[in-house]
């Protein structure tokens, strides 16, 4: 390659114009859609005179309020970019039968499920949970904020850098075809030459490092930050979760980090830790990405526990029952969680003494789990259901998730696995899990959480048509899956051979319908509760009778969350309070002493984006130039001594007596 | 446990607030946050041991760590990083007592062992060029580079950071934030030393021994 | 704890508390002497087994020599690191405990599944060498 260095080849790296997939039709349709509603943003944002709110109150924010938020925001764009994806792979599969070849091709559409699944997890699931955390846990534990506001701000701009480098693929060049992991050796330099891989490696490493910083500044927060008074036993039950969550995370992502450095030395260096020649070994990325991979399964569900768990006791009325054991259960699985990674990959031929080991550990880990969903049925038991959207999020959730563990502990078993491995089955079985669990557990979550964080409730009527249609799309979509396999047919397919599979595929197709209604809904939602605002307004600050501390702020919270931080005696500690007639504090305000917005997180994950596009591309020059300019903006950073501010007395008094009258009106 | 200043509870008027504390400050958790990402750090230095271990004897043919290492240059490698550790350690303790002077003094001598052990690595990599071992030779040196460099790399960001703050210990002085730096890259070093002993054990000990 | 005290003056920049956060401060000029000592010893011993060939047994050589550097590790931690069970009010010393937890089932259990695999998988050429562990 270096043989015939020529100029352009100097400055644009392996870049070409014929990169650029302008002749494929999807593409050009998408390109314009993007193009359009992109165009349509930046107009609506300028006609406004929005720029400068937008780069001071939300860019440079490091209010975990609205980073919290930001990744919500992200992830719904993202879900909508997974789900198109999701659709054209179930309209593929209902049609390509027999002599009919479908409208995507193979290189097209091992493109669009690798970016489906990666996405989905990476750039969905993950800003979600976060974002879900980030939001609620300073507010739950009466802190003012996380431990580390910038790195907060940071870790969000990396996540979305991340992103946005999986979007470019989308346009320029390719996305990687070897799956959501990436499989060696089908992702090495000798049968994947072309960019899409190293976008895929660059937009995990990028978006990986904001997760790390994500989880240890939260464990930091919950450790060190509690309100007084709010001991480890005391602590809602989604602090707990999240706890054990961002545990996962800090110990468990930097192995993705090293083992994803692993796989791009070899596409960059030529090394040859899983090539096929001179020693290497692909199953050994199999062994080392699944010890990330299966603790990120617990990443992604534990939180969603968490906010079931806060939504249960909330709408039933009642003390969550079993907080003990739901917390030795939710560490229980953090523990267990990096004993189990092997039942990603029995049929690699590890033999029988690992395949048992493995296969006990995986059976165990359904006892915790399933001391928690009963916990969730004994808090119902007796108690005043109220069955708003986030309740009715829960039971949905609870029946779904049962079935998908079931057929996870059936999966368990190494020999039904060896006839159930990478089938249909087990993507049934994943989604069961991940969009009975995760996602609808992010869609209470958010329902939960959106009046604290806007001050007015979610339409109800959209809320629950969306609810209809997700639950009932996921089983019509799903359910022929489980059939399909265990007929044998696997996973991957762009096309099928046997017609007599296909009323399977179309049944699905028609499920995948069903939930793009169910989308819909949740964006017509959106739209009719902004617009209805003022009629969904709470002023209280307290919609939903909570227990937790971040319902005895307003709604939306000031910056500083709380004007006193407030002292906890019981683990529902604002039920507690209002129980044992809290009296709000109107006078004795004191300045409080916050952080300073900063523009420097946004600048760096800026440079890191330029740095991934560059190594993709090969552009040596930029990724030289962008690498010594991310540490010369992290350098003079460290150079600012001067990152906090306090809002004076008088504005806290003013702002807490603006609550005054809210309260009154309420 | 983790403050003292919490009304009883079931107290005859519980205090659900506090009127006279200033908020919490970010700054008490530096400490604990910059352990959790060693400890992140120390699992990325587990998966290329875990790595090396699986590909260590994965010769392809090629040179084994017999014909490559040479103990003695190890040796004085590691008395480098162990000069430099307890140099480190001096300047700490210089810091407590607030002589900058002599923090500035210390540190800088740890940042010439540094300096030290980062050429004599790269010495090394020379030299196994030269004999035939290229990281792209076989498994076991893809393994063995990507281990041993990013322990190197590790030291080299150590140094830069060491720069930078003398610069800024010369800017402001033993100040509060700069002592919290110090004492972040202290940690930092001393477990670059840690992983460096499971390095020279496992690679280049183990390695001879086979 | 008294660091949250020291806030109550109720302005900024902290000086007086660095070390009520450094908890358990960076040891004395005796605990780092003593930490080196050890080091030392600890060093020059696998140096000395593996490079003078002192032990016959290459198995014995390398149990001693990992011994070694497992207790070597430990003073690090201890008189270098300064690790005890009570700073940050115990949660450094639990996330070191879990991540040797973690450490340790990602090593051996790494070593362990891709050396059965290895094991039961058709040996390939003499210098492919894949099987070499046994």
């Amino acid at each position: 390659m270096f043989a015939n260095l020529d100029l352009q080849q100097l400055i644009l790296g392996r870049f070409t114009i014929e990169q650029i997939p302008y002749h494929e039709p999807i593409l050009q349709a998408t390109f314009a859609g993007v193009a359009v509603v992109g165009l349509a943003v930046l107009g609506v944002i300028t006609y406004f005179r929005f720029w400068g709110p937008l780069w001071r109150d939300w860019v440079t924010s490091i209010d975990h309020k609205k980073i919290g938020i930001m990744y919500c925001i992200f992830a719904l764009i993202m879900l909508l970019r997974g789900f198109a994806d999701a659709l054209l792979m179930r309209s593929q599969q209902a049609v390509a039968f027999g002599s009919e070849q479908g409208f995507l091709p193979p290189h097209h559409y091992d493109q669009i499920f690798t970016a489906h699944g990666m996405i989905m997890i990476f750039f969905v699931a993950m800003p979600f949970v976060t974002g879900l955390m980030n939001f609620a846990v300073p507010l739950q534990i009466g802190a003012r904020d996380v431990a580390f506001p910038f790195l907060n701000n940071f870790s969000f701009w990396m996540t979305v850098a991340g992103g946005i480098l999986v979007m470019v693929s989308l346009f320029v060049g390719e996305f990687s075809r070897a799956t959501w992991l990436a499989y060696p050796p089908l992702s090495g330099a000798a049968m994947s030459p072309g960019v899409g891989v190293d976008y895929y490696i660059w937009a995990l490493q990028i978006a990986g490092i904001g997760t790390l910083l994500s989880g240890i500044n939260l464990i930091a927060t919950i450790v060190k930050m509690r309100a007084p008074g709010m001991t480890m036993m005391k602590l809602p039950i989604f602090v707990w979760s999240s706890l054990c969550t961002n545990i996962l995370i800090v110990a468990a992502f930097p192995i993705l980090t090293a083992v994803l450095v692993l796989l791009s030395l070899d596409r960059y260096v030529g090394t040859h830790f899983f090539t096929n020649d001179l020693g290497g070994n692909a199953m050994l990325y199999f062994n080392l990405i699944w010890i990330w991979g299966h603790p990120e399964v617990y990443i992604l569900i534990l939180p969603a526990f968490g906010v079931f768990s806060e939504i249960t006791s909330t709408f039933c009325g009642k003390r969550l029952f079993g907080y003990t054991s739901m917390v030795y259960a939710l560490v229980v699985i953090t523990i267990l969680a990096y004993l189990v990674w092997l039942h990603h990959f029995f049929t690699m031929g590890s033999g029988a003494d690992v395949n048992s080991f493995f296969g006990i550990t995986t059976m165990i880990i359904s006892i915790p789990t399933g001391a928690k969903i009963f916990n969730w049925m004994f808090t119902m038991y007796r108690g005043r259901i109220r069955f708003e959207v986030p309740m009715l999020w829960v039971v949905a959730f609870i029946v779904t998730f049962v079935i998908g563990g079931m057929t996870g502990v059936l999966l368990a078993v190494p020999p039904a696995d060896f006839v159930l491995h990478n089938s249909l089955f087990l993507i049934a079985h994943f989604h069961n899990v991940i969009i009975g669990g995760v996602l609808f557990g992010m869609f209470a979550g958010v329902t939960f959480w959106f009046p604290k964080a806007f001050g007015f409730k979610l339409d109800e009527f959209w809320g629950k048509m969306a609810l209809v249609f997700w639950v009932s799309g996921f089983y019509v979509a799903f359910m022929p899956l489980y059939v399909l396999g265990l007929m044998g047919v696997t996973r991957r397919m762009q096309h099928f051979d046997d017609p007599s599979l296909q009323i399977w595929f179309v049944i699905a197709a028609f499920g995948a319908a069903l939930i793009a209604c169910g989308i819909a809904s949740q964006i017509i939602m959106f739209v009719v509760s902004i617009r209805n605002r003022e009629k969904l307004r709470d002023l209280t600050g307290d919609p939903w009778g909570g227990r937790t501390l971040e319902w005895s702020t307003s709604s939306p919270p000031p910056d500083y969350n709380f004007a006193f931080t407030p002292v906890v005696h019981d683990s529902d500690a604002w039920w507690d309070m209002k129980n044992r007639g809290f009296a709000r504090p109107m006078t004795g305000y004191k300045p409080i002493h916050m952080p300073k917005n900063t523009a420097s997180g946004a600048i760096l994950a800026a440079l890191n984006f330029t740095f991934g596009l560059a190594m993709v591309w090969y552009v040596w020059w930029l990724a030289a130039l962008c690498f010594v300019a991310i540490f010369v903006v992290a350098i003079l950073h460290t150079f600012n001594y001067n990152r906090d501010f306090y809002i004076p007395a008088d504005t806290v008094s003013r702002t807490e007596g603006q609550r005054s009258r809210e309260l009154e009106m309420a | 446990m983790m403050h003292g200043e919490t009304a009883p509870p079931g107290a005859a008027a519980p205090v659900f607030y506090q009127t006279d504390e200033e908020g919490h400050h970010s700054e008490g958790s530096t400490m604990l946050g910059f352990w959790l990402y060693l400890m992140s750090d120390c699992l990325i230095f587990a998966t290329l041991f875990a790595t090396y271990g699986v590909l260590g004897r994965s010769y392809a043919a090629g040179p084994t760590p017999k014909d490559l290492f040479d103990l003695p240059g190890i040796a004085v490698n590691t008395a480098m990083l162990l000069f430099s550790s307890i140099t480190y350690g001096f300047a700490m303790l210089e810091m407590d007592r607030n002589r900058i002077k002599q923090t500035q003094i210390w540190l800088a001598i740890t940042g010439l062992f540094g300096v030290a052990f980062v050429s004599l690595e790269i010495r090394e990599f020379v030299h196994l060029f030269h004999e035939g071992a290229p990281p792209w030779r076989s498994a076991f040196l893809s393994s063995f580079y990507t281990l041993v460099a990013t322990h190197g790399l590790h030291v080299s960001v150590g140094i830069l950071w060491l720069v930078v703050l003398l610069v800024q210990l010369r800017k402001h002085g033993l100040i509060v934030e700069n002592k919290r730096r110090l004492m972040c890259l202290s940690m930092f070093w001393h477990f670059l030393d840690l992983i460096w002993i499971g390095v020279f054990t496992v690679v280049y000990l183990m390695g001879v021994l086979e | 704890m008294s660091a949250d005290a020291h806030h109550l003056s109720g302005h900024g920049q902290d000086t007086h508390d660095a070390h009520a956060h450094s908890e358990g401060g960076h040891g004395s000029f005796g605990s780092y002497i003593t930490g080196f000592v050890l080091s030392v010893i600890l060093t020059v011993i696998p140096f000395w087994l593996v490079m003078g060939n002192v032990l016959d047994n290459s198995l014995v050589t390398t149990l001693v020599i990992l011994a070694l550097g497992g207790v070597q590790m430990i003073v690090h931690v201890i008189y270098f690191l300064h690790m005890n069970t009570k700073s940050e009010g115990g949660w450094t010393f639990l996330a070191l405990i879990f991540t040797i937890m973690v450490v340790v089932i990602m090593l051996s259990g790494s070593v362990w599944v891709m050396y059965h695999l290895n094991h039961n998988m058709m040996p390939m050429d003499a210098h492919d060498v894949m099987n070499n562990a046994r």
